[in-house]
C-alpha cells in the first residue's frame, strides 16, 4: 500500500500556477525526494501534503486520509520540519518537544521515554535544558527534526532540511536521516535543491515550474541519459575513430579535440577497449553522469548548485542567526 | 482540547517569566500611574464637585487602563509567533483552531489580571481605600475586562501579518477606548455621539462596574448614581459577550488562515 498518494494535485496562487497537476507515490519505508530550483513549487507541494494549504484541484492522501476532507487525521499522522525556523527561542529544547508531544497527544506516561530517544538520535540529550537560543543552526534542525519525530509520525517532511548549514552539519544530519531510514524504516519525503543529497533519495521527482518532469531511482535517471562518457585524447584522432568503429561498432565523436564515447557501465568496457586499440592514446577519462546532467538534460537549464539565489541566502542567514 | 488550551497558556505564561523586561514593567508602569495620579493629580483635580474625593473616582479607571494595556500587548505574541515561525508549528498540529485561540486569550487575559492584582495590594500606599468584601467582585471584573480586551486583540492579531501594522491599530485603538471608557469623567454627562461609542466600548463596562463595587460603602447612593450607567450584572453580562463575539471571529479568522 502506498502511503502517500497524489493524484492531478493542483494549486493556483490567483492566475499562477505554484503546482501543476502532479502525480505520484511514495511507498513505506523509502526515502522520497523532490528535487527542484528556487520557486519549482516545492515547498507548496509540502503545504498541500501537510493541510497548511488547500489544493484548487486534485486529491491527495497520507495513509489513506484525503488531505482536504480528514485533515486532523493527516496532521496526527506526519512531522513536518518546515524550511524556515520554527522553534520558540526562548523556550528550551524540552520545552519545544513537551508543548509538541502535548499538542500531538503523546500520553504523559509515555513522553519521557520518548524525550529520551529522539534526543538521543540527534545528539542532543544534554542540551535539553538549554535554551533553544543558545544553539547552533545545525542543533536547531537536528532539534526541529527530534521535535517532527515525537509522535511517531507514519511520514515524516522534511523540507530543504541542510539549507543553510555547512557541509560538515549537512553530512551530519544525513547521518541522521538515514539512521532514521535504517533503525526506524521512516518514510521521509524530503525537498532539496542540492544534487549530491538527491543521490540518498530511493527515488527522486525532478519538479520544475509546477510539473514533474522526471521520476525514477537517481541511478535509472542517469542511465536514461545514455551512460557513462569516456573521453579519449590521442594525436591521431581520425584513426582512432575508426579503430573504435571497426573493433567495437560503436560511434565515438570528437568534440574540442576530444574523443567522446557514450557507453553503459563504462567501467567495464574502458579496460576491453584499451587492451584492443592499437592507435596510440595519450590521456583517458571516464565521467558518470551526475544528477546535474539529468536535470540539465530534463529542463536545458542548470539547477542552482552551491551559489544559492539572494532568498536562500537570506534564509540560510536568518537559520544561523535564528529570530532574536 | 483542555490539554490543548492549557499547554497553549502555559507557554505564554513561560515566555512572560522570562522576559525580564516586562516583568520589570509589570511593577514599574502601576507605580508610576500611582504615582502620577496618587501625589500629582490629586492635588489639582480634587476640587471637582463629584462628592467624593477624585482618587476614588479616578481608580477603577486607572485598574481598567493598566489591564487593557497588558491584555493588548500580550496578543502581540501571535504576530510575533507568525513572523518568526512558530505559528506553523501550532497550526499544523492536530489541534482545534479554537482551543489555540482560547489557549491565547487565557494567556493574555491571565497576564492581565496578575498586573492588576499588583495594582491592587499597592493601592493602600496612596491611600485608596478598598474593602476587603469588594475585593472578589473587583478581581471578578479585572478578569472579565482582561478577556474581553485580549480577545479583541487576538482578532487583530490574526488578521495582521506584522508586528507593526498590529502596533499601528493599537495605538488607534487605545487612547479613544481609555478617554470613553468613563475613567476621567462621568458618561452620563457626555454628548450623546460619545456615549453611543463608549456603549459599543467594552472598557466603559469594566470601569462603571469596577467603580460601583469599589465605592459601594463609600460613597451615597445619590452620588453613585451619578456616574453609574448599568448594573453590574448588565455589565458582565456585556463583557462576557464581547468577549465571545471576538474569541468566535478570531477562530473564524484562524480557520480562513489554515
Ligand atoms: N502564498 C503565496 N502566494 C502567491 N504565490 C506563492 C505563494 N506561495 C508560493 N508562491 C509562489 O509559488 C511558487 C512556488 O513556491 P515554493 O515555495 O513552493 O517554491 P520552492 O520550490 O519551495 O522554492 P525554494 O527552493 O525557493 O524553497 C513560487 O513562484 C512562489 O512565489
Ligand atoms: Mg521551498
Amino acid at each position: 500500500m502506498d502511503i502517500i498518494r497524489v493524484e492531478n494535485l493542483t494549486k493556483k496562487f490567483k492566475n499562477f500556477t505554484a503546482v501543476d497537476n502532479i502525480n505520484f507515490t511514495v511507498r513505506p519505508g523509502e526515502i522520497f525526494g523532490f528535487l527542484g530550483p528556487n520557486g519549482a513549487g516545492k515547498s507548496t507541494t509540502i503545504s498541500l501534503l501537510t493541510t497548511l494549504l488547500q489544493p484548487t484541484g486534485g486529491r491527495a492522501w497520507v495513509k489513506s486520509f484525503d488531505v482536504v476532507s480528514d485533515r486532523d487525521a493527516v496532521r496526527q499522522n506526519i512531522g513536518l520540519v518546515f524550511q524556515d525556523p520554527s522553534l520558540d527561542e526562548r523556550l528550551t529544547a524540552e520545552e519545544n518537544l513537551r508543548f509538541h508531544a502535548r499538542l500531538y497527544r503523546v500520553p504523559a506516561a509515555a513522553y519521557p521515554a520518548r524525550l529520551e530517544e529522539v534526543l538521543r538520535l540527534v545528539d542532543l540529550w544534554d542540551r535539553q535544558k538549554n535554551l533553544v537560543k543558545t544553539f547552533s543552526g545545525g542543533m536547531k534542525r537536528r532539534l526541529e527534526i527530534a521535535r517532527g519525530l515525537i509522535h511517531y509520525p507514519a511520514v515524516l517532511f522534511l523540507d530543504e532540511p541542510t539549507l543553510g548549514l555547512d557541509p560538515q552539519t549537512r553530512t551530519n544530519l544525513w547521518d541522521y536521516i538515514l539512521k532514521l531510514k535504517r533503525e526506524k524504516n521512516m518514510t521521509i519525503f524530503m525537498t532539496t535543491h542540492y544534487l549530491n543529497e538527491a543521490e540518498y533519495c530511493d527515488r527522486i521527482a525532478i519538479i520544475d515550474r509546477g510539473r514533474i518532469t522526471a521520476l525514477d531511482t537517481p541511478a535509472n535517471l542517469k542511465k536514461a541519459l545514455g551512460g557513462d562518457v569516456i573521453t579519449l585524447q590521442s594525436v591521431q584522432a581520425a584513426r582512432l575513430i575508426a579503430e573504435i568503429r571497426e573493433k567495437f561498432q560503436l560511434a565515438a565523436e570528437e568534440k574540442n579535440g576530444e574523443i567522446l564515447l557514450k557507453i553503459t557501465a563504462g567501467e567495464k568496457f574502458l579496460p576491453r577497449l584499451l587492451a584492443r586499440l592499437h592507435t596510440e592514446i595519450s590521456a583517458v577519462t571516464l565521467r558518470k553522469p551526475t544528477l546535474d546532467d539529468v536535470f540539465l538534460n530534463l529542463t536545458g537549464r542548470q539547477i542552482r548548485e552551491e551559489n544559492a539565489s539572494p532568498k536562500d541566502r537570506l534564509r540560510a542567514h536568518n537559520r544561523m542567526r535564528g529570530p532574536k | 482540547m483542555l490539554i490543548t488550551i492549557f499547554t497553549i497558556w502555559q507557554r505564554e505564561i513561560i515566555r512572560y517569566g522570562r522576559d525580564k523586561t516586562r516583568i520589570v514593567a509589570t511593577f514599574v508602569q502601576p507605580l508610576m500611574f500611582l504615582a502620577i495620579f496618587g501625589t500629582g493629580l490629586r492635588q489639582t483635580l480634587a476640587t471637582g464637585d463629584f462628592g467624593l474625593d477624585f482618587l476614588q473616582f479616578m481608580y477603577p479607571g486607572i485598574i481598567a487602563m493598566s489591564v487593557m494595556g497588558v491584555a493588548f500587548f500580550s496578543t502581540i505574541s501571535t504576530v510575533w509567533d507568525r513572523e518568526f515561525g512558530f505559528l506553523k508549528e501550532i497550526l499544523v498540529a492536530p489541534v482545534r483552531r479554537s482551543a489555540i485561540v482560547l489557549g491565547k486569550v487565557f494567556g493574555a487575559a491571565s497576564l492581565a489580571a496578575f498586573q492588576a492584582l499588583i495594582l491592587l495590594g499597592l493601592s493602600p500606599l496612596i491611600g485608596v481605600k478598598i474593602q476587603l468584601l469588594a475585593l472578589p467582585g473587583l478581581l471578578f471584573f479585572m478578569i472579565l475586562i482582561g478577556l474581553a480586551i485580549a480577545a479583541l486583540g487576538l482578532l487583530i492579531a490574526s488578521l495582521m501579518k506584522t508586528t507593526e501594522s498590529f502596533g499601528l491599530i493599537m495605538q488607534i485603538l487605545i487612547f479613544p477606548m481609555f478617554f470613553m471608557s468613563g475613567a476621567f469623567f462621568p458618561l452620563n454627562s457626555a454628548p450623546i455621539w460619545m456615549r453611543t461609542l463608549s456603549g459599543f466600548n467594552p472598557l466603559s463596562y469594566g470601569v462603571d462596574a469596577l467603580r460601583q463595587i469599589l465605592l459601594a460603602n463609600q460613597a451615597t447612593p445619590a452620588i453613585l448614581d451619578k456616574f453609574t450607567l448599568h448594573s453590574p450584572i448588565m455589565n458582565a453580562a456585556f463583557l462576557l459577550a464581547f468577549s465571545s463575539l471576538a474569541v468566535s471571529a478570531a477562530i473564524l479568522a484562524f480557520n480562513k488562515k489554515a
